[in-house]
């Protein structure tokens, strides 16, 4: 089992200044840069602890926002790369299809791979909608463009003999001969992120991690459509290194410590959303269909309690998000069991993406939650036995 | 999936592409390409090619993406739009034929007209987009999918109530007609926004007698990109439209209708004259 500390290094500053929007068009001048530096300093630092902790380090990007200062997520890899010693690295993700330059994007993460020797864990992924209004690049062609981004740099990691050409509607190169060329061989393990069980079968087929957010207890379904893609391509059933999970974490000496950090880090999925109303649904984005249903006000919830209720994950409450397997928050025996219970539930889950830490969560705090967690929860996480992969096929 | 259910829509191939097709009049053959947007979507009982067929034989596409007919992969922008439709005029044999377009479907008129005029008698482009005016900071057009569909409809109708859609009491298939107008305008025109920057030093090639309408309370085009536009055809007149924005085929069809025929009909006498 593996934890990886995930933190959007926010600006929560500027999360009460905003009108209707924390993304895209929120104003720079909100940020203070000097404020700025301080928080990034800080938010490396906790990075740094938790390489001594023994956790995994998770980042991403967002552009134009408060809510996340990662804004190339190289910049910060390459940091990590050289301020930690044996953290896993795993960027989650590069958002490929929002990029004109994929050799740019395969120079980037060889190099990165190379100078933290060999601890890149490549993870490519769409973005959210209101990345289109920065990134401009169609939307329509948002998905075909994520996979042939994919082809691309895949190829360019494993070809060494030869530079190769590429001639397509969407990406031109004459000469493609990246140095260095990646540490680990043939490339980075590579990961994606899906909510839709066709797209987790096509993860299975390929092989590659899938991670999942906010689905709690509605999570299985994907799970089993990855195992089925998997399995297709003529291979055992997948272990739990598949498969990853994002939750949110609180851990306190007392239950009601741990809920006061569990306040503090729901700060995430409570602005995350704030932005403004068209910039959320790109033409193209959604199928044609989706949008009907959406015009007729028909929701399509994701995230469920064990028990099948619906929670909303912007709005639940401590409790309600304990329940849907979104947070797991409580004294580090507590924290264990909901963890271990969800993997449970998931027939094996080995990689753990914890954000244990969002919004104003102060500096003293985070080190607390990532401190308990890192020497109560986490050595007994990586000791669990994962329900084995092939009862978990049986049980479908 | 079927075609619309009005009787005077009929499918046929065109280059292996499926069209679906609005064919109503007779008289000399009238090319209407519609616009772009949900708020001015196209549909199977325009009044406008109701008001145009008394006078002509008009001949109304749906672009493929925008109703039931899906793109083929490959068409992803409006040059692909304009030989298709080179392609249908041919495939039709249609001569001597009128070519109207909407917004979008004034681009893409545009973009047949610099190519040939073989088939084409004369040209009208109500609100035109796809050439650039401003300066690389100064956009012509707001961006449509950067704000409320309620600020669309105020800057795009003269009667703001005409062009709000009422949702709630929509059928499926048309809700399902204004998500993929919205997709396929996106496929052909996201980037660059509603232009094509080749456009502009090409419009000298049109050789026919050509109108830009404007209906005069657009906030989509402005009345300059409108004149802006006639004035690199040449010969272009410019007439305003009152009591309309951006779609006058649909807020004014039968000014729309008259304004068109009054063009033909004054063309055609100039030109025998």
């Amino acid at each position: 089992m593996r934890v990886f500390q995930f933190t959007e290094q926010p600006y929560p500053d500027a999360w009460d200044k905003h009108e209707g929007s924390l993304r895209v068009n929120l104003p720079n001048k909100l940020l203070d840069p000097l404020h700025a530096a301080n928080l990034f300093h800080r938010y490396y630092d906790e990075w740094q602890l938790s390489d001594e902790l023994g956790l995994d380090i998770m980042v991403n990007e967002h552009h134009q926002t408060a809510t996340c200062m990662s804004a190339a997520c190289v910049v910060t890899l390459a940091i990590l790369s050289r301020i930690t010693k044996r953290a896993r690295l795993l960027v989650l993700g590069y958002p490929v299809s929002n990029r004109p330059d994929p050799l740019r994007a395969a120079e980037e993460l060889a190099t990165i791979d190379v100078i933290s020797r060999g601890r890149l864990e490549m993870g490519f992924v769409k973005g959210v909608p209101q990345e289109v209004a920065v990134a401009n690049l169609n939307p329509v062609f948002q998905n075909e463009r994520f996979w042939e981004s994919h082809d691309f740099i895949i190829k360019a990691m494993t070809s060494h003999d030869e530079p190769f050409n590429w001639e397509s509607e969407n990406f031109h190169y004459r000469h493609v001969n990246i140095w260095p060329r990646p540490y680990q061989q043939p490339h980075p393990p590579v990961w994606s992120t899906t909510g839709s069980p066709t797209t987790a079968e096509k993860l299975g087929r390929y092989g590659y991690v899938m991670a999942n957010l906010g689905t709690g207890y509605g999570t299985r379904p994907l799970y089993d459509a990855y195992r089925k893609g998997y399995m297709a391509a003529g291979r055992e059933a997948p272990g739990p290194d598949r498969f990853a999970y994002l939750g949110f974490v609180a851990v306190g000496n007392t239950e009601a410590e741990a809920r006061r950090l569990g306040e503090l880090v729901l700060a995430y999925p409570r602005t995350s959303g704030i932005v403004h109303p068209p910039f959320r649904n790109p033409p193209g984005f959604l199928p044609a269909s989706v949008n009907v249903q959406m015009m007729k006000g028909v929701g399509r919830p994701r995230t469920y309690t064990k028990d099948g209720q619906v929670i909303n994950m912007r709005e639940g409450g401590v409790q309600a998000l304990i329940d849907a397997g979104v947070l797991f928050c409580g004294t580090p025996d507590q924290v264990y069991d909901q963890i271990t219970d969800f993997i449970e539930h998931c027939g094996g889950m080995g990689n753990l993406l914890m954000m244990g830490h969002a919004g104003g969560m102060s500096h003293e705090d985070t080190v607390s939650n990532l401190t308990l967690f890192g020497k109560e929860v986490l050595p007994r996480l990586k000791e669990f036995r994962q329900p084995d992969a092939a009862a978990a096929v049986a049980a479908e | 999936m079927a075609a619309a259910s009005a009787e005077n829509i009929h499918t046929i191939q065109v280059n292996g592409i499926d069209l679906d097709i609005n064919e109503q009049g007779s008289g000399a053959p009238l090319l209407f390409l519609h616009p772009g947007h949900p708020l001015g979507r196209f549909a199977p009982n325009e009044p406008a090619l109701a008001a145009l067929a008394k006078s002509f034989r008009v001949v109304a596409p749906t672009h493929p993406g925008f109703g039931h007919v899906d793109a083929p992969d490959w068409m992803t922008n409006i040059d692909d739009l304009a030989y298709l439709y080179l392609d249908l005029l041919e495939a039709l044999d249609l001569k001597d034929t009128v070519l109207v377009g909407a917004s979008l479907g004034g681009w893409i008129a545009a973009e047949i007209a610099v190519k040939s005029t073989v088939r084409l008698s004369c040209l009208a482009l109500a609100n035109p987009v796809g050439i650039k005016v401003g300066d690389r900071e100064t956009r012509d057009f707001v961006d449509i999918y950067g704000i409320f569909d309620k600020e669309i409809a105020e800057r795009a109708y003269a009667d703001p109530a005409i062009g709000t859609p009422d949702i709630p009491n929509l059928s499926e298939d048309k809700l399902f007609h204004m998500a993929r107008s919205r997709e396929a305008t996106a496929r052909y025109a996201w980037s660059p926004y509603l232009h094509n920057p080749k456009l502009k030093s090409r419009l000298h090639r049109i050789d026919i007698p050509t109108r830009v309408l404007f209906g005069e309370a657009d906030r989509i085009t402005r009345e300059g990109y409108c004149r802006a536009y006639a004035d690199c055809i040449p010969g272009a007149q410019f007439t305003t439209m009152k009591g309309a924005g951006h779609f006058p085929h649909k807020e004014t069809p039968d000014a729309f209708a008259q304004a068109v025929s009054a063009f033909v009909v004054g063309k055609e006498k100039e030109l025998v004259s």
